[in-house]
């Protein structure tokens, strides 16, 4: 069986879980891309069908939101947060840092897809920055010196 | 479960459960173990100390309780022994875990050198009372009451404790009492803008509707704000009483909590209390035989600031992009689907069961005059104890940062505070008399907002933090209002400017005028309030805009492009150290050699700085002027 049919059918076991009403749209792309760590062309026509939306509705709704990516992200995605106390505690140093060892920038995913790199608001784990999450892990008080043990260890 | 009808039942049922919960270990260990208290360590704790224990053969049962808010002293794990008061142990590593068995879960001397002090009355003696500390002494705790003190994911040990009183008793009072009784207590909108809870409660109730919903806002997208995030994994219970009660008073059937993705320990704790919460039945029909009706569900939210404004947090849930409307109507009127709704932030609702258990005289005996009760503040940035506190309105800033706070970390000195976020303002140390409440903190030009409150001391630049601010803002600006898209892209453009060292004089006479355009123009609280930063940071620290646009010098010496950093020929020992660790091999030199920093090719990153040994302190920071240091490494002596 073809690749995209396998996922076409996942997707529909998915959507199977929700309504057909547009207050679930937020809800089903959050399920899709935690199962495909993002949002792919197929995707967001296929939950456009069963919403009976249209799809430029449905990208303009999923593109409104920060949460959403409409591209594959690596194995491990590195968050680290620009949150205002991680900002006095100097994180610019540490994204730096993780942006120099990994070869990429914020918004960038490795050419061997094992790391991405992103930037978040603020985790509000304030009292421990600066932080950097990767994947779920929480590390706190990071300094540029940290990222690499972090990096090489997630 | 047989279905359990009366509120008396559910209590008798949650206290024998309790009982019997306890008496089932006689040596109990609680370990903070909130999103801060596992960032710090505290799952790697869990897991020797269960090692630990096996080892020993020691019978000792583990749980997970939220947080105090002493976030410095994460990890945090209470020891209580039969006939004990809970001894307390803070910074907790997994080496010291044996230490602590040793001494007191073996032995009987809670002496060790992670001791902080014990919890409760009684007393141990030679043992300090942990809420006698300095940090603990001045709060008052009301909204976070059980927060580090009960397992978030057990419902028995919150109705234990008092959990759901308030509910039974507004479910047997009217309507018009419940909201009296909330409006006489004088609580205010924990959100930010301090809207009277029970007017606003009241306006809800009397619009016609077939349908009423009732929403709780824990989309807490300040950066630095986590009392939200706290209080929704520490005690989700309090949260949800306060809703029902609402949800009676105003006459709603059906409610929403609307929580940031990026918190995902709260939804799950929420998860687990709403079906617990059905166990009992306090949530569906017919509650507790009252013939209230009440049905919950959570929203996941997807990562935009603006949701946590009303309309736009409303048109999220349907569905849509979070854009918000203008108002009138608001909420009351025309909500969710159309609907007269209420939304009230996390901590407004947590407060509520305690102002029903208590009463409304009790609640208003704290705070001061118009702000009434109590007001959590994520205490964070530059102090020594960063935490969650709980503290009566009215206390002084100086006494949150230097009495609860600890101080200056390093003993550096104090330069502001801010409070609000992105929406709040800079408060000057000169203005540390100034109290923690509504009115006096809008007086100053900031706002109370949801809590967040960032320390910052005489390294912070007042003109890069307003750029910060700004990118935040701009950066969430939905785009639907042009004052907001456009005047916030402009405003950080002149910011921007000024911090690379590019900005001229009359850059501040044109910030100013944006800055006006801005908070008058915008259609929603985030673009009106997106200038404050920039004004309280112009109005108190204009010196530092006029040196960054008339010197191009940054005088907290932080403006990356405004700095530049010598090594002092005279004290350099030639040691290598800050070669070495140079990322980007700025630093020329040798053995007895002096270093020389290749200014092309310093990134200015500090590490020179940081890593040269104290003894030597070799390396200098400036900005707007030069030092006179040889082109190329000399030996040692000859400078």
């Amino acid at each position: 069986m073809p690749n995209d049919v396998k996922i076409g059918e996942k997707i529909d076991a998915i959507l199977a879980g929700f309504s057909v009403d547009k207050s679930d749209i937020i809800p089903i792309l959050q399920a899709v891309q935690a199962e495909y760590g993002y949002l792919s062309k197929e995707a967001i026509s296929q939950i456009a069908k069963y919403l009976r939306l249209s799809e430029s509705v449905v990208y303009g709704v999923s593109t409104f939101y920060a949460q959403f990516k409409f591209v594959p992200v690596g194995k491990t995605l590195i968050r680290v947060c620009r949150g205002t106390a991680c900002h006095v505690r100097g994180v610019s140093r540490v994204l730096d840092e993780a942006a120099k060892i990994l070869g990429i920038g914020p918004g960038e995913t490795t050419s061997d897809m094992e790391y991405s790199l992103e930037t978040i608001a603020c985790f509000g784990s304030c009292a421990l920055a600066p932080v950097l999450v990767a994947n779920e892990r929480v590390h706190g008080k990071v300094t540029p010196d940290k990222v690499k043990n972090i990096l090489d260890k997630d | 479960m047989s279905k359990i009808v009366t509120f008396r039942q559910i209590k008798d049922n949650a206290e024998k459960e309790y009982n019997a919960w306890l008496k089932s270990e006689p040596i109990r260990i609680y370990i903070g173990a909130g999103t801060c208290g596992r960032a710090a360590g505290a799952d790697e704790i869990i897991g020797s100390l269960k090692d630990e224990l096996e080892r020993r053969q020691i019978k000792a049962a583990i749980t997970r309780v939220g947080c105090i808010g002493l976030c410095y002293l994460e990890p945090l794990v209470d020891v209580v022994k039969p006939g004990k008061p809970r001894v307390s142990y803070g910074n907790v590593t997994a080496d010291k875990v044996s230490k602590i068995i040793d001494s007191y879960i073996i032995g009987d001397d809670p002496k060790c050198d992670t001791l902080l002090g014990t919890i409760g009355d009684e007393k141990i003696d030679g043992v300090p009372k942990l809420f006698d500390s300095p940090v603990l002494k001045p709060q008052v705790r009301i909204a976070t009451r059980n927060c580090g003190f009960i397992d978030p994911e057990d419902i028995n040990q919150y109705i234990v404790r008092g959990g759901y009183t308030g509910l039974d008793k507004a479910l047997k009072m009217t309507q018009e009492e419940v909201i009296e009784e909330v409006s006489n207590s004088g609580l205010r909108g924990r959100g930010g803008a301090g809207a009277p809870t029970g007017w606003k409660w009241n306006l809800c109730r009397q619009n016609p509707g077939d349908k009423k919903y009732i929403i709780c806002n824990a989309d807490e997208g300040d950066p630095g704000a986590f009392m939200d995030r706290s209080v929704l994994e520490s005690d989700p219970h309090t949260v949800l009483e306060g809703m029902l009660i609402g949800a009676y008073a105003m006459g709603a059937t059906d409610g929403y909590i609307y929580c940031r993705a990026e918190y995902p320990q709260a939804i799950k704790r929420l998860n687990q209390a709403i079906t617990q919460m059905e166990g009992y039945g306090l949530l569906g029909d017919n509650i507790m035989g009252s013939g209230f009706n009440f049905h919950l569900k959570i929203k996941e939210g997807a990562g935009a600031f603006v949701c946590g404004e009303e309309t736009a947090l409303m048109m999220s849930i349907e569905g849509n992009r979070g854009m918000p409307r203008p108002r009138p109507p608001f909420p009351a009127q025309s909500g969710l689907w159309g609907y007269p709704s209420n939304i009230n932030n996390v901590e407004t609702w947590a407060n509520v069961p305690v102002i029903m258990e208590k009463g409304s005289k009790w609640y208003a005996s704290y705070g001061t005059e118009k702000s009434k009760g109590t007001k959590t503040f994520a205490l964070a940035g530059k102090v020594n104890c960063t935490g969650l506190i709980e503290v009566p309105m009215g206390i002084t800033l100086r006494e949150i940062v230097f009495d609860i706070g600890g101080g200056v970390i390093g003993n550096k000195k104090f330069k502001a505070v801010q409070t609000g976020g992105p929406s709040g303002g800079f408060i000057p140390a000169d203005q540390d008399y100034l109290t923690a409440d509504y009115e006096s903190l809008a007086a100053a030009g900031s706002i109370m907002g949801s809590g967040a409150m960032v320390v910052m001391d005489e390294d912070t630049c007042a003109v890069d933090m307003a750029r910060y601010f700004l990118t935040f803002t701009q950066s969430e600006s939905c785009g639907k209002c042009v004052p907001c898209r456009v005047g916030t892209r402009e405003m950080l453009g002149i910011l921007e400017k000024m911090c690379a060292g590019n900005g001229a004089p009359q850059d501040i006479d044109r910030l100013m005028e944006l800055c006006t355009a801005v908070s008058r123009g915008s259609l929603c609280a985030l673009g009106g309030t997106a200038p404050n930063p920039v004004l309280t940071s112009l109005r108190n620290f204009r010196d530092e805009y006029d040196a960054h646009v008339n010197e191009h010098r940054c005088p907290a010496l932080m403006c990356k492009d405004l700095i530049s950093f010598y090594i002092d020929p005279n004290k350099c020992k030639a040691c290598m150290i800050c070669a070495r660790n140079c990322p980007s091999e700025a630093i020329e030199g040798g053995k007895k050699m002096i270093h020389v920093v290749d200014q092309d090719r310093c990134i200015r990153c500090g590490v020179c700085l940081e890593k040269c040994p104290v003894k030597f302190s070799a390396v200098i920071k400036l900005s707007g002027e030069k030092m006179d240091v040889p082109d190329e490494p000399i030996p040692v002596g000859e400078a």
